[in-house]
């Protein structure tokens, strides 16, 4: 880890303290621990929290909660003294008065020279194209401003995607415009052209054909793309001993073995949830983006959470907290290693042979949980699925497969189909084979096309020391960005981004997408279609030709144009999907459980939930985008539960060195409520050495601990303390909302089923009489529009998206890691995590929160100029230029949903940048307050469409073509916007519900957004 | 010891203070008035351009509707500025060999837009959206002035927020009949000049204004002065 990155805010914190002697030291966690010790034994403190501070009801937690922003926040911490400032802002004011005489400045007009067709200005359009994560396809729609990709929409129609994306997808778009990506052809550290790479890469390519290609390796990520894969193929018949092969850090590895173990072939699993009524998940996060096919499972689980409805029940075990685990009915919290035996144990108690006749360890102590699960799965045969997770074993897998066959599951919740995957061999294997052949010197072209092996493969192979030995005589990188791998590499050369050329892939279900491209390549790249062909020497084949050209040959007979057109109209190709595959189960061939070893301390190693396996570090929304469960932001930590912290005296910050068979690394811990004990998790993807001025040098690199033997998890580690300690960015407990009373109402309600159905009305409470207030009622009309949200707590999984499709829709900066520590992240929708009960294994729940767009607006009524405003359909306006940051209004807002500029956030200069934003939105400056708006923008433009066509919005012939950024691509359909002056309304008709509620009614705001509380289906047999 | 000042400063000092105000009231209205000035808001200013286009032969001259060359004002917020083809559609017949029309020619020889100035501006934090306004019976010289008249194309309206305002607070003063929207010479009705919408005859502005902002459900003074209409 960086010391220095940690010394500097350690020197930071120092300084505020200095400036500001009366503020109290650190949180003192010795005595936090003894409070939260009492809570837990008094059952004191809050029922619902989001911190183990505020459970404790500590004294900085309740300063936190009465203030504005986060402390600190609102204070000067720059190295320019007070004095010094006082002096340039006398000088400033002085000139004040004249920056409103400004003249604009004379601006150019460029036409078109011959217009496109469809081409109008000021009307965006949308391209049905496709992204890939690790090989699958998020299929996406792409709004273009004049030829300028500016954001991320589901693609409505396909079944992948239903109009749900995820933060991946979302963030795509800064990655595309990221000024850090590789601009150019490097060789040595020299820029270099592509054709003087063309003019060095003849000689050794002419060289290998004549050795048929005995010393070619390519390297590739997983791969879905047919062209791509048909592409690799065909090399073969020029270089027929050329060998392919395939290495991702985050793979598939444990799936495809478990799938072999059974039926002796790699099938795929695909899942029905909509019809699965028990779904017990063994460590796998469903529910998240990362997990193939996570956006339509989200909408499939969310629709059987309605408590009116059939509910389905949930039960988690897992081995590090995960929004899935927090959506379960049942969680329980089980290390890794632990949770082989509990599936064998499940498997036993269905009457399968699954090799141990008694329960032993850890799963003994839950043998009424397993058993109570056990009998809830025989009840619902046929109607139920059993998930295990891609980190879980072979044999996790295959007991999942035979749990499956036993309950008859089999072509009602699930399906076997071929792998997605076009190469769908065992990377782990596959790249093992590759170093053998490096060190034996065997390959003289290594061939890397994408991804990042120097930084991230498995650290016993030393592959990065391994192309430092220059065994390899010539190494090609083909790659987004100049990182670790390229600097190894003899030739770099700069990769088109997904969005700027030709491709295909497979999503989950295997419909496949094309890609098409939304923009001209910015810097010049080549596509790995392009760099395919060149390597079978056809150096000048663009990607659409050899796109296009495939599909041409696929396509016998019958109008190819039409075929063309219409499958990248709709963003698919018809009939590409898998079909469901008979599989032949072979004996029951499971590996003997080894000895389990059950007081060792176990590592966890996990691809991290924002910036996945290290390729999205460079990108700033993902990483200022807080991780689901711990809420951290820029780095990642060592996550371990209160009672093992507890017991090794550690808190929260406290640097440790971890060392697993003698690798080691240090890194900050976080203390995560519901973490398994004697167990603690790393995320892999942070420590970049080469990313970009965004990624490079956060957090630490978990990639050291990782081996081939023991990718996922591993008993052993040894944990000591270092006496250092690293500020974390965590923006959990801020903007934590304050009750007027302190014991009023939670703010996140729920119950469960059992309850509901005696009193469905649990949430609601009286609200003030509509009357009570001292300013004049909004004459609002009828026949208008008053626009309202709902968001329904049930099905919102937590996966965040939402705050990404916000960012992206409303040109929301990014602040940086030092700004988030002291609290002023950008975000205008926060998802909260509450906790309740025992904090080793407590409930969670997320709650969004955007503008609660008040009826009598605490924020309105203090603004001295008139910058926030009430509008004519019940919107709090706020306008921009106008405001002068007197900050009035964030302090009279009780749900803290307003953000402020405290500096020149955005950037105006990168030009990169200015392509990228939303032109239907202002870019805010430095002093000037912003907050959730309804997306005001999509509002205007679909009421001037509608008006235009004298019409209503949304009406029955245009249903949802009005919808917030955060509602269209929000996978689970939780958050739901309209008109709620129309009763038949969507809106109207979830806030007519009788979980429907408002936060802090108390305060007679009225909001227009609303939420229905959450309701749990939990098993009555496991009732504690 | 005697008194430093003479006593007439008293009254000179007394006159200074009362003058105080008036110099202070005469600096702001100063301030205003070049906040108002053609020199801030550009109303008025002809400005550099690569072809000297002139509106009034076109559109005087030739009868060309603004919608061959403006073509998505109607279906969009910004109006559209003509690619080089619409140029040339014309002017690969007609004055092909003219010196002035040559950056026209480059253009679309070479695929170089072409790089005009623009003469109607708002700031960046002002959305505003032509379709509606010509939709709800806005005249294009409502605002645009006398375009038809213009051999030199320049802003003839301030473009500041209190003059977009004043119409919002009263549209009725404004619109006219859709059928008379790309009209030029469109005057207001009266008694010897009467405008015809359906059948029915209006002699003055404040009826027929009533009437359509009825007829084409023209939103609600307190609707179109939300401050979101305009500001996002």
């Amino acid at each position: 880890m960086k010391m220095d990155e940690q010394n500097k805010v350690g020197l930071r914190e120092k300084k505020r303290e200095d400036v500001c002697p009366s503020k109290k030291g650190k949180l003192d966690l010795e005595s936090v621990r003894a409070q939260i010790e009492q809570a837990a034994a008094e059952k004191t403190g809050p029922e619902y929290w989001r911190s183990l501070e505020e459970l404790a009801g500590s004294a900085d937690f309740q300063e936190a909660l009465h203030r504005e922003f986060p402390k600190g926040a609102s204070e000067w911490v720059d190295s320019v003294s007070r004095r010094g400032f006082l002096k340039v802002m006398g000088a400033s004011l002085g000139l004040a008065g004249m920056t409103g005489c400004v003249r604009l400045p004379l601006e150019p007009i460029v036409p078109y020279v011959r217009q496109p067709e469809e081409v109008i200005p000021g009307r965006p359009m949308f391209y049905a194209t496709a992204v890939t994560l690790g090989g699958y396809a998020s299929p996406v729609l792409v709004e273009s401003h004049l030829g300028r990709p500016t954001k991320i929409e589901g693609n409505d129609r396909h079944p992948a995607s239903l109009g749900g994306t995820d933060i991946f997808a979302q963030a795509s778009i800064l990655t595309m415009y990221d000024p850090d990506r590789s601009q150019s052809v490097m060789s040595m550290g020299d820029q270099r052209s592509w054709q003087s790479f063309l003019t060095v890469i003849r000689g050794p390519l002419n060289a290998q054909k004549a050795l048929q290609g005995v010393g070619i390796r390519i390297l590739t990520p997983s791969i879905s793309s047919p062209t791509l894969a048909d592409q690799l193929r065909n090399l073969r018949k020029i270089y027929p001993q050329a060998k392919w092969h395939v290495y991702e850090p985050v793979n598939r590895d444990n799936r495809l073995e478990g799938a072999k173990l059974p039926f002796g072939q790699p099938v795929e699993t695909r899942y029905n949830l909509e019809a699965a009524d028990v779904i017990v998940s063994l460590d796998a996060d469903f529910l998240y983006a990362g997990f193939p096919g996570n956006v339509r499972y989200i909408r499939d689980f969310a629709k059987r959470r309605d408590p009116d409805g059939n509910m389905n029940r949930l039960y988690v075990i897992e081995s590090t907290p995960s929004s899935t685990g927090a959506k379960a009915d049942h969680r329980l919290p089980l290390r890794a290693v632990d949770i082989e035996w509990f599936a064998r144990a499940l498997a036993g108690a269905l009457g399968l042979d699954a090799g141990v006749p008694d329960l032993t360890g850890e799963v003994a102590k839950h043998a009424d949980f397993l058993a109570a699960v056990a009998r809830d799965l025989q009840a619902h045969g046929g109607a139920s699925v059993v998930l295990a997770g891609d980190h879980q074993p072979p044999v996790v897998h295959a007991l999942a497969h035979a749990i499956n066959a036993k309950l008859g599951n089999v072509g009602k919740t699930l399906f076997y189909g071929d792998p997605v995957d076009a190469n769908p061999v065992n990377q782990t294997e596959s790249m093992k084979d590759l170093v053998a052949d490096m060190r034996g010197g065997k390959v003289d072209l290594l061939v890397i096309l994408g991804g990042n092996p120097a930084y991230d493969a498995p650290a016993d192979l030393d592959f990065a020391d391994l192309l430092k030995s220059n065994k390899v005589s010539l190494r090609v990188h083909l790659g987004l960005y100049q990182n670790e791998t390229a600097d190894l590499s003899h030739w770099h050369i700069n990769q088109t981004h997904e969005l700027e050329a030709w491709g295909d892939a497979r999503a989950y279900d295997g419909t496949v997408s094309i890609i098409q491209p939304l923009i001209a390549p910015l810097y010049n790249g080549k596509s790995a279609h392009e760099f395919v062909a060149l390597l079978s020497g056809q150096a000048d084949a663009t990607g659409y030709d050899l796109v296009r050209g495939y599909w041409q040959k696929q396509q016998s007979g019958g109008d190819f144009e039409a075929f063309w057109r219409k499958s990248l109209h709709d963003g698919w190709i018809e009939g590409t999907a898998f079909t469901s595959k008979p599989v032949g189960t072979k004996a029951n061939n499971l590996p003997l459980p080894t000895q389990l070893n059950e007081n060792a301390l176990e590592l966890n190693i996990r691809r991290d939930p924002t910036i996945y396996d290290g390729q999205f570090s460079n990108n700033g929304w993902l990483q200022e985008l807080p991780k689901p469960m711990t809420k951290l932001t820029w780095d990642n930590a060592v996550l371990l539960g209160p009672k093992m912290a507890t017991r090794l005296e550690i808190k929260t910050e406290d640097v440790v060195e971890l060392e697993l068979n003698g690798r080691k690394v240090t890194g900050p811990v976080w203390i995560q409520a519901g973490h398994p004990d004697n167990s603690v998790t790393v995320f892999v993807g942070y420590g970049r050495r080469r990313a970009g001025r965004v990624g490079t040098a956060q957090g630490f690199d978990a990639y050291s601990l990782r081996t081939t033997a023991a990718p996922w998890f591993a008993t052993g580690l040894q944990m000591r303390k270092t006496g250092e300690t690293y500020k974390l960015a965590s923006t959990q407990g801020y903007q934590t909302m304050d009750t007027p009373n302190g014991d009023t109402r939670a703010l996140v309600r729920e119950t469960t089923l059992e309850e509901y159905r005696k009193e469905p009305s649990f949430a609601k409470e009286e609200e003030p009489a509509p009357g009570l207030t001292l300013y004049k009622p909004y004459p609002y009309k009828e026949e208008d529009y008053a626009w309202g949200m709902t968001i329904d707590l049930n099905s919102c999984v937590g996966c965040n998206n939402c705050m990404l499709a916000c960012q992206s829709e409303n040109n929301i900066a990014v602040v940086g890691k030092e700004q988030t520590v002291i609290g002023r992240h950008m975000h205008w929708l926060r998802v909260d995590a509450y906790y309740q009960g025992d904090r080793d294994n407590p409930k969670a729940f997320f709650q969004p929160v955007p503008c609660m767009q008040c009826e009598n607006a605490p924020c309105e009524v203090v603004c001295p100029v008139g910058a926030t405003n009430h509008s004519s359909e019940g919107l709090n306006d706020m306008v921009y230029n106008r405001c002068v940051g007197t900050r009035y209004c964030s302090n009279n807002c009780p749900y803290k949903v307003r953000r402020f500029n405290f500096f020149l956030f955005q950037d105006w200069e990168t030009p990169q940048y200015k392509m990228m934003r939303n032109p239907d939105v202002s870019v805010r400056s430095r002093g000037v307050m912003e907050k959730c708006t309804y997306c005001v923008q999509r509002i205007n433009e679909r009421r001037i469409d509608a008006e235009r066509e004298e019409r209503k919005i949304n009406d029955s012939k245009h249903e949802d073509e009005l919808q917030t950024a955060c509602q269209q691509s929000c996978p689970a359909g939780a958050i739901i916007f309209g008109n709620i002056n129309d009763a038949n309304s969507k809106v109207s008709k979830l806030k007519a519900e009788a979980r429907n509620y408002s936060l802090l009614s108390e305060l007679n705001t009225r909001p227009r957004t609303t939420y229905l509380a959450e309701v749990s289906n939990p098993n009555p047999e496991l009732k504690s | 010891m005697s008194q430093i000042f003479h006593r007439s400063t008293n009254t000179l000092s007394r006159a200074t203070i009362f003058g105080a105000v008036f110099v202070v009231a005469a600096l702001l209205w100063v301030a205003m008035e070049v906040q108002r000035s053609s020199y801030v808001t550009y109303a008025g200013v002809r400005r550099p351009q690569p072809v000297p286009f002139s509106h009034q032969h076109h559109v005087t001259g030739l009868g060309i509707d603004c919608r061959y060359c403006h073509t998505s004002v109607e279906i969009s917020s910004v109006a559209g500025i003509p690619p080089t083809k619409t140029c040339m559609n014309c002017h690969s017949q007609i004055w092909t060999n003219a010196q002035l029309l040559e950056p026209v020619r480059a253009s679309y020889r070479s695929g170089e837009s072409l790089h005009w100035t623009r003469v109607n501006q708002l700031p960046d934090f002002v959305y505003f959206n032509h379709s509606i306004h010509i939709n709800k019976g806005v005249g294009c010289n409502t605002c645009h002035g006398p375009v038809d008249q213009m051999p030199l194309m320049y802003q003839q309206a301030s473009l500041e927020m209190e003059w977009c305002v004043e119409c919002h607070r009263a549209p009725e003063n404004n619109l006219r009949p859709r059928s008379q929207v790309f009209n030029m010479r469109y005057q207001q009705p009266t008694s010897a000049n009467p405008v015809v919408v359906e059948g029915k005859s209006y002699t003055d502005q404040a009826t027929l204004g009533k009437d359509l902002v009825e007829k084409y459900k023209v939103r609600s003074v307190l609707d179109i002065t939300s401050c979101n209409t305009c500001h996002r």
